[in-house]
């Protein structure tokens, strides 16, 4: 099953795909357009991966890591789907990153790669753009790199676990105004969801409603104000974002 | 008598207490409890922000590295970091020891916390974003290289005691001439003031929500002062900030700590 959270008349409501409109919880059935999209859930923890894939290290000069590179991000910097990210004016290079967003489902302390699966609770897309003008080389990356506000879109849904085959095979693409501008798959991943899940629990407690951001492939390109950025992975859907000035 | 917010464990809502430091009771209710009597759990309800090198003396000591591999040039915006739910915990709760490390470095540090949603604010305004003062103990694995995020090292579960109250803003003159002491064992090891902060209270809520948002009940960690000490299992971890109170936590081995207090969410 697949759910969205979405505005409509004035309150918050859960909503499932129905005939090309939206069916929200009371079974009411609503046109699309007529909703606004939060991020289908509250992430609470929120882990996000650098370099996690070899050719997008590359493609910034990096080696692949020894170890995951990881960072956390605040509540302030989500987004849902058809929202607006600011780029601030003094920016000269501002790049999306399509990727797969893991959902943990339960309480978990030294998991085991094998037993991982069974505390992912389901799949979103996330957008973790960046602004490399911003970067500085303490903790990098920083927070002001990548914990503006409304800088990481996130959903249309939340998928759950059963319903992706394999997790670590899904093609990823982001299309910039139209074109194909990256294109990859979850099978290039450094560290796969399950090593990903191992090693955090390995140090600290997850919890339901945290969520990993497990890295982006190759093809990060600049964007500039007024384009429109669909980030897509298979069986997930489509996740769609403006970029606006920021005055 | 200074008006604070706490947690009574148990309770769902923080509640409203008269602090008097020098007979070291909280009066609520109407009942006077000897503020040691009492078992607190964790007063913030939003996200903790921790803040790398605004002690003059902490980047000083970094020297000339700030002009080498890998940093290259001192930093020049706030340089922040999370302390994730899973680090929070409060007064007298246990510091696990993780069983890959023999010795944790503590970081006393005041916690600012904010009232409203701030975004954008100016210096000379930033007080009306405040709600009140608290303390932390930002616990983190000892590290010497500050180039990645140092998550493994920074958000081990209960590495973050903090309160045990926020001490409303009112009761303090300023925040920007607060000794900050730490004793371990009942020894002073750590004397500092927030006079030294490379950034003021004010310049750093600026800095941040230039680019980011704080919400009603995040708090923003003012820095960890140098020379933060090292400790090991079973020392007693004592910071006192003036005019905000005491936080006191045992670093305990990991595997002594009961479920319920490493499992705190």
């Amino acid at each position: 099953m697949k759910r969205a959270r979405v505005v409509f008349a004035g309150a918050i409501h859960e909503a499932t795909p129905f005939d090309g409109k939206l069916r929200l919880s009371s079974g009411r059935l609503v046109k699309e357009d007529l909703v606004t999209w939060l991020p289908p859930f509250e992430p609470q923890t929120a882990f996000a991966l650098g370099l996690n894939y070899a050719d997008h290290a590359s493609e910034l000069s990096f080696n692949a890591p020894d170890e995951p590179l990881v960072f956390l991000k605040g509540p302030n910097t989500f987004v849902g789907h058809k929202g607006e990210t600011e780029r601030p004016e003094d920016v000269t290079f501002m790049h999306y990153e399509c990727e797969l967003a893991v959902i943990i489902g339960k309480t978990a302390r030294n998991v085991k790669k094998e037993d991982a699966y069974d505390y992912v609770a389901g799949y979103t897309i996330a957008n973790d753009y960046a602004f490399r003008d911003y970067l500085e080389n303490y903790y990098r990356p920083n927070l002001r790199v990548k914990n503006r506000d409304y800088c990481t879109p996130l959903g249309p849904w939340f998928v759950d676990r059963d319903d992706i085959k394999d997790p670590m095979d899904l093609k990823l693409r982001t299309y910039v105004n139209g074109e194909l501008t990256q294109e990859g798959s979850t099978k290039n991943m450094i560290f796969g969801i399950p090593q990903l899940i191992e090693y955090l629990s390995s140090f600290m407690t997850l919890s339901t409603g945290d969520v990993i951001l497990t890295g982006t492939p190759k093809g990060t390109v600049n964007v500039n104000v007024g384009d429109e950025v669909i980030t897509e992975i298979e069986g997930l859907g489509q996740l769609s974002n403006t970029i606006i000035n920021r005055t | 008598m200074k008006k604070v917010w706490f947690k009574p464990s148990g309770h769902r809502e923080a509640i409203v207490a008269s602090f008097d430091q020098a007979a070291s009771s909280l009066m609520y209710e109407g009942i006077r409890r000897n503020i040691e009597e009492l078992q607190y759990d964790t007063i913030v309800s939003g996200t903790v922000y921790g803040t790398l090198l605004n002690f003059k003396g902490a980047l000083a000591k970094m020297g000339e590295s700030t002009y080498q591999e890998p940093y290259n040039k001192p930093p020049q915006a706030p340089i922040l970091y999370i302390k994730p739910r899973n680090t929070l915990t409060s007064h007298h709760q246990p510091i696990p020891l993780p069983k890959d490390v023999d010795q944790l470095q503590i970081g006393p540090t005041l916690g600012v916390v904010i009232g409203r949603t701030a975004s954008r604010v100016k210096k000379h305004e930033a007080h009306h974003y405040i709600t009140g003062y608290t303390i932390a103990n930002d616990v983190t694995v000892p590290h010497d290289s500050v180039f990645r995020p140092a998550v493994k090292h920074r958000a081990r579960d209960g590495f973050c005691p903090i309160g045990p109250w926020i001490v409303e803003k009112e009761s303090l003159d300023s925040p920007d001439h607060l000794s900050i002491r730490a004793w371990v064992n009942g020894k002073l090891v750590l004397e500092n003031t927030t006079k030294n902060l490379l950034r003021s209270v004010g310049e750093l809520l600026e800095d941040v929500t230039e680019f980011m948002t704080l919400r009603k009940g995040d708090t923003l960690l003012v820095g960890v002062p140098e020379e933060a000490p090292l400790v090991k299992a079973n020392d007693v971890v004592r910071i006192h900030i003036d005019g905000v109170g005491l936080l006191e936590n045992t670093i305990i081995h990991e595997f002594e700590v009961s479920q319920k207090g490493s499992d705190r969410s």
